[in-house]
């Protein structure tokens, strides 16, 4: 008890020394811990949701994108391919397509546009208020709710894509008209709107007083029979209202109307065998991945980075327990004379020892201890660190 | 209380060669060794507290003959029967004034640290003028109450012997004499022997009795 109380005075005497010390073992001990914890988080909330998504069908290019921006709504926005996708799909006979579309955000969170069967497919369920049944509508994740103290009945603005392009897409206030239970994935940090509110976001529909009625001659641009033509004068809403509802409408064809992805449920395994060697023809535009296998690729690639972390952390920490033993034999030579004058004292070698093997003791255990500390925190915060971090 | 007869020393490596046919000190004595530089003065406490031991003749400490114990013994006698005042004093900057005092009962199992022991740490602290500075630290003191500090350590465990190396080492002529004060008084309010190594020629005429080394300085004898 001696030892370590005269280990303690030495150590709280010179805090900083001692402070550094025990910062640099707890972030040796501390970071590999945190990064297995993390690790193997992450591995778990990407294969969880990948397993629970059969098929996406997207435009041709980086399936990792495609799948990660699909499932975990990430800003990687994969190229558009078109709702004749999902009528093909409809027409194959072989599954249930979900469209989807992912290029945008409200308060930072990602605005998903698709329809019902997503909700029921994913089993979520409205905490509070109740579902979108009109454009112009939408409901929140648990999690968006929370962050920015959303309630039904107040709303959302969906953020300007390019604020300087007076052409380009102008925010939407949406109603909020529904809260979603807690599900534990990337669906508690979205906000749901219906695809048609997705495409009136991406600028593809509109509402604006009826140029057909109008008595401001100053905003038309042509008149030719029943079709106007009205010039960048004619007031856009920017805000879906029971007053203006019906004036919003969709230019051009629905069939050519964008999506980023299709998630599609095979009603069967061979119908999944099909539809897959469907899309492996080089002509058709699309293709179909496995999520499951785009995130075990994926996670093939985290563990070996994750491998080559393990010896870059084995590397630092060799050369820190190198620098901490000389920091102890410096200390040693530092302390030569007091060591030398508790040895007149008549105290022996071995007291000696043990005092330097209490300072050592000490400073390791208090370490540990904060290694445990943030360990536990990591793990306690590990599915939201995750989420922040890495998805 | 100390006893040496034709005590001989050299160190393996060196010139140095101390020979000491006879030195007596009677229990109580205040001596003063004096001596010019290399002359073996420290030699003699270190010899006196076992932490050397002699190439050949007798040492008595207390009626113990320090040959006959083993150094674990030694270390255990030196730490109950003798007070050490180093030259630097030797007190440890990282302990408050009463960690420094009580330090020999945390680093020797030959002593026990108790509230009794606590207590009279504190009222010898009281006694030599430095009662108001139990928790400062070593750098935060003045020299003479550093020094003050050391005379408590080495007075607390009671030892019968205390084996002072120029205790008023540099120090002015008013503190020196404070300091030798305050060591007297220690000394016979404990009822102590005192073998003070010093330069301080002055300061002789308060000792008992002096012992000059140079009588001791042999030349090392050229081997054929």
């Amino acid at each position: 008890m001696d030892s370590l109380y005269l280990a303690w005075c030495y150590l709280s005497y010179y805090k900083l020394r001692s402070i550094v010390l025990v910062a640099c073992i707890t972030i040796i001990g501390a970071l590999p811990l945190a990064l297995e914890i993390l690790v193997a988080e992450s591995e778990r909330q990407l294969a969880l949701r990948a397993e629970s998504s059969p098929l996406l069908i997207g435009a041709k290019g980086s399936a990792l994108d495609l799948v990660m921006n699909s499932l975990y709504f990430s800003d990687e926005v994969p190229e558009p391919i078109t709702m004749a996708a999902v009528d093909q799909v409809l027409e194959s006979g072989l599954a249930g397509p979900i469209p989807l579309m992912v290029s945008y955000r409200a308060r930072t969170f990602p605005v998903v546009g698709t329809t019902l069967d997503y909700f029921d497919f994913r089993q979520l369920e409205i905490a509070r208020g109740e579902m979108f049944s009109l454009i112009g509508q939408c409901v929140l994740g648990a999690e968006v709710a929370r962050r920015l103290a959303l309630e039904p009945g107040d709303s959302i603005t969906t953020a300007p894509e390019a604020m300087f392009d007076i052409a380009g897409v102008y925010p939407l206030k949406m109603k909020i008209v529904g809260i979603l239970a807690e599900a534990d994935s990337a669906d508690d940090r979205a906000v749901f709107v219906d695809i048609r509110t997705a495409w009136i976001i991406s600028g593809l529909g509109h509402g604006h007083t009826d140029v057909t009625r109008t008595t401001d001659e100053s905003v038309i641009l042509k008149r030719e029979g029943n079709n106007v033509a009205a010039n960048a004068k004619l007031m856009q809403y920017q805000e879906i209202t029971d007053d203006n509802i019906d004036s919003f409408h969709l230019h051009g064809d629905p069939g050519d109307f964008p999506l980023t992805a299709v998630l599609t449920v095979p009603f069967d395994t061979k119908s999944s065998t099909i539809l897959q060697g469907r899309y492996l023809d080089q002509g058709i535009p699309y293709q179909v991945v496995r999520p499951a296998e785009v995130i075990d690729s994926l996670l093939a690639t985290i563990f070996k980075i994750r491998n080559v972390l393990d010896g870059v952390v084995v590397v630092v920490g060799s050369a820190t327990i190198l620098a901490l033993i000389l920091v102890f034999s410096l200390s040693l030579r530092l302390r030569e004379k007091e060591l030398q004058t508790i040895y007149m004292l008549g105290s022996s070698r071995a007291t000696v020892a043990r005092l330097l093997g209490a300072e050592i003791i000490i400073i390791i255990s208090v370490s540990v201890g904060f290694c445990t500390l943030l360990a536990l925190l990591v793990n306690h915060f590990d599915q939201e660190l995750v989420r922040r971090l890495f998805i | 209380m100390i006893e040496l007869d034709k005590v001989t020393f050299s160190y393996s490596s060196g010139e140095f060669h101390l020979e000491i046919p006879h030195l007596k000190v009677q229990s109580g004595e205040k001596v003063a060794v004096i001596g010019p530089s290399g002359s073996g003065k420290t030699t003699l406490l270190n010899l006196t507290a076992g932490i050397l031991v002699p190439t050949s003749g007798r040492i008595e400490v207390d009626s113990t003959r320090l040959a006959d114990l083993t150094d674990a013994q030694r270390r255990d006698f030196r730490i109950r029967s003798i007070g050490f005042i180093f030259q630097d004093f030797g007190l440890i900057d990282y302990l408050d004034v009463l960690d420094n005092i009580l330090h020999p009962f945390r680093i020797s199992s030959a002593l026990t640290l108790t509230n009794q022991i606590r207590e009279n740490a504190i009222n010898l602290v009281e006694q030599l003028g430095v009662g108001s500075r139990l928790r400062y630290h070593p750098p935060q003191l003045s020299h003479g109450e550093r020094q003050r500090v050391a005379i408590c350590r080495a007075l607390l465990p009671g030892p019968k012997l205390l084996l002072a190396d120029e205790a008023t080492g540099n120090l002015d002529p008013d503190n020196k004499l404070l300091i030798l004060d305050a060591l007297f008084e220690a000394v016979t309010t404990h009822n102590t022997t005192l073998l003070a190594v010093t330069h301080d020629h002055e300061l002789l005429s308060r000792f008992d009795r002096v012992t000059d080394f140079r009588t001791f300085l042999a030349p090392r004898k050229e081997v054929a």
